[in-house]
């Protein structure tokens, strides 16, 4: 569907892209990245809208230098920024972009009409598109991106700015968007942990550079963090503490949650597979205690490719902020040893 | 199949397997779309009003000196063809500063021209698309009134040839007008996304530079400087077009004094008009540029 050979972009000042190679197939693939990593130059290379500075892409089969026109017929785009004019209805707005993709005007408004309700708006599409949630909203840019039937979808983080059940249901209708309507998707986020469900196929990308590409199973073996919170009981006054004593005699290493009021008692580890819940949840038992929460965490990228020793010492709001990722070849040398652990 | 039946039973997804018309069909859809959104047609109500009231109030003289002249079997009409866009240039101006913006700088303002180049089409297809339809709706705007004042003429049974030829006239000039005009204004649109400056603007380089211009040609005249007067008229749009059609298509100028440029001055005038045609699909050409990156 997408490959690229060491395609480099650079700004005056930043180099946005650096010899990025990679060979995506069909299926949902997500592209993960922190701020400025440079997702969103790649789509606009891979929609034959910017020149790469060096190196070669292809799209569908097609050069990107030389067959934009080509491959933005068969492809869709939905942008990370809002690009819906306030005063007109969804219908309104999907049926004139429909008809810039090509589309006869009959088959303009069908398809509209189609494709929103596949999105799941229905009565509201005949409103003004100024009074529609952040959630409506996205909705509209997904279906802007789908009607006119593409083959493969750029989704430039689609989940931007909804509230976790947004969320999920955005990433559901992303799922559908391949296994209903059969169409490619290509999806950015800076949220590993919201990709890893939804894609076939994770790339990680850093300052412009490829630090991984591989399938999800792979990641989310590596990388599910479970967060466990417990109450105290009278034969253990320390429920945390005492968990965390626990799993330590089995091997397993943990982490508290965080210096923040409360975090405290947040008890991190890492799961390999459904053992790991169902230890906690024995080892819980045997001590008596209660089980307030056990939920996977979802990862700030660079959380994954921290090192051994970084990983001991940080605390998971560090997280949250931009840490620094480590060179490829680190951040290879240590998944690699991971998968030869298991 | 109807869009009714397929909501009743909630079949799945389908292929579209129908034709896909590709980069011209979609210029030529974003030229009538915003053709006929300049005259707020397939947008709300409210929209339609000040457009609409405004290709009426440029009709309605035409139309009354066509009545006057059937009843009263003169042998002239009032005013020339090419003399009506000139008398009529401040409802020419409220027309562009009210639709221009709306043509360029919503699509500006809410961030929807990467849509349009995410799709088939190139910034040199939305230039020209947007350019054309500004351009034909100002033309329909100044042409409809003499082709009233056309058919009135025939009907009262004037001279043919003559109002033929004066009409033809009228059209050629016309045309220029809305070319540079809609440039202009599209430029000015579209370097000012928010709407209200937009507005203000496009208002203000039209009436300033006409009002800049008469004045100082009016000074000129009182002085006797008479060449003076046909150089002054390069220097706003409508003084512009006041002088190529003295020059090269039969009118009178309004210039004071009622002498526009002579044949030689004309050819700077046509010079001008034209690089100035050019000069604004550039400008818009670099400004879009820009945005398509964003
Ligand atoms: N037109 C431009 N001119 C100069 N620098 C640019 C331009 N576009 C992007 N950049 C820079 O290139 C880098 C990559 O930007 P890009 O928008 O691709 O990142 P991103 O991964 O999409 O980030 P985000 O998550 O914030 O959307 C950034 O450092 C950005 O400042
Ligand atoms: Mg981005």
């Amino acid at each position: 569907m997408i490959a690229t050979e060491s395609l480099s972009k650079r700004f005056p000042r930043v180099t946005a892209l650096d010899r990025l190679s990679m060979d995506i197939g069909p299926g949902v693939t997500g592209l993960v990245g922190a701020n400025g990593a440079g997702k969103s130059t790649l789509i606009k290379i891979l929609l034959g809208l910017s020149p790469a500075t060096e190196g070669r892409a292809a799209v569908l089969g097609l050069d990107v230098a030389t067959n934009g026109g080509q491959i933005r017929e068969r492809v869709g785009y939905m942008p990370e920024h809002d690009c819906l004019p306030p005063d007109v209805s969804a219908t309104e707005f999907v049926v004139h972009m429909a008809r810039m993709s090509g589309l006869p005007p009959t088959a303009a408004r069908e398809r509209t009409a189609d494709t929103l309700r596949h999105v799941g708006l229905y009565e509201e599409r005949y409103r003004p598109i100024g009074g529609y949630s952040t959630g409506m909203k996205q909705r509209v840019k997904l279906a802007q991106a789908l009607v006119h039937d593409p083959q493969l979808v750029f989704l430039d983080e689609p989940t931007n700015g909804l509230d976790p059940v947004g969320r999920d249901e955005m990433l559901g209708l992303i799922r559908r968007v391949h296994t209903d309507f059969g169409i490619s998707v290509l999806v950015t986020s800076h949220l590993l942990g919201e990709l890893e469900r939804t894609c076939d196929h994770v790339v990680v990308i850093d300052g412009g550079k490829l630090l991984r590409s591989s399938s999800t199973t792979d990641f989310t073996q590596i990388t599910t963090t479970l967060a466990v919170e417990v109450t105290d009981s009278d034969e253990c006054p320390d429920g945390t503490r005492a968990l965390r004593e626990a799993l330590r005699e089995r091997g397993m290493e943990t982490e508290t949650g965080g210096e923040l009021p409360g975090a405290g008692h947040t008890v991190l580890l890492t799961a390999e597979g459904e053992e790991t819940y169902d230890l906690v949840r024995d080892l819980v038992a045997d001590l008596g205690l209660g089980l307030i929460r056990m939920e996977q965490r979802r990862h700030h990228i660079a959380e994954v490719f921290k090192d051994k020793d970084a990983a001991d010492a940080a605390r998971p709001e560090s997280a949250s902020a931009p840490v620094a990722v480590p060179a490829p070849t680190a951040a290879a040398q240590q998944t690699g040893g991971g998968r030869d652990e298991r | 199949m109807s869009v009714e039946s397929t909501q009743i039973h909630n079949i799945g997804y389908r292929d579209y397997e129908g034709p896909r018309l590709g980069r011209a069909y979609a210029r030529r859809s974003l030229f009538s779309q915003s053709l006929r959104g300049a005259y707020g047609l397939g947008r709300s109500a409210k929209s339609k009003v000040l457009p609409m009231i405004l290709f009426a109030v440029m009709c309605l003289p035409a139309a009354i000196m066509v009545a006057v002249a059937v009843a009263t079997k003169t042998k002239d009409l009032p005013v020339d063809y090419t003399r009506y866009a000139i008398v009529m240039q401040a409802l020419i101006s409220l027309f562009l500063a009210a639709q221009a913006p709306q043509t360029v700088s919503r699509d500006l303002r809410f961030k929807t021209v990467p849509l349009y180049f995410s799709r088939p089409i190139e910034r040199g297809d939305y230039v020209l698309a947007k350019f054309a339809a500004m351009t034909s709706a100002l033309f329909v705007l100044t042409a409809a009134p003499l082709l009233v004042l056309y058919v009135g003429a025939l009907l009262a049974k004037l001279d043919f040839l003559d109002q033929t030829e004066g009409f033809g006239q009228g059209l050629v000039s016309v045309a220029l007008l809305s070319l540079l005009f809609s440039g202009i204004a599209l430029v000015i649109s579209a370097i000012t996304p928010r709407r209200g400056f937009g507005i203000a603007a496009v208002i203000a380089v039209l009436t300033i530079t006409y009002g800049a211009v008469s004045t100082v040609q009016a000074i000129a005249y009182e002085q006797g400087s008479t060449d003076a007067i046909a150089w002054l008229g390069l220097f706003s749009p409508i003084t512009l077009i006041d002088g190529v059609q003295t020059a090269f298509l039969g009118a009178t100028s309004a210039f004071p004094g009622g002498d526009g440029p002579s044949s030689g001055v004309g050819v700077v005038y046509v010079l001008v008009v034209l690089g100035l045609i050019a000069g604004c699909y550039g400008a818009l050409m670099r400004r879009y540029r820009k945005v398509g990156l964003s």
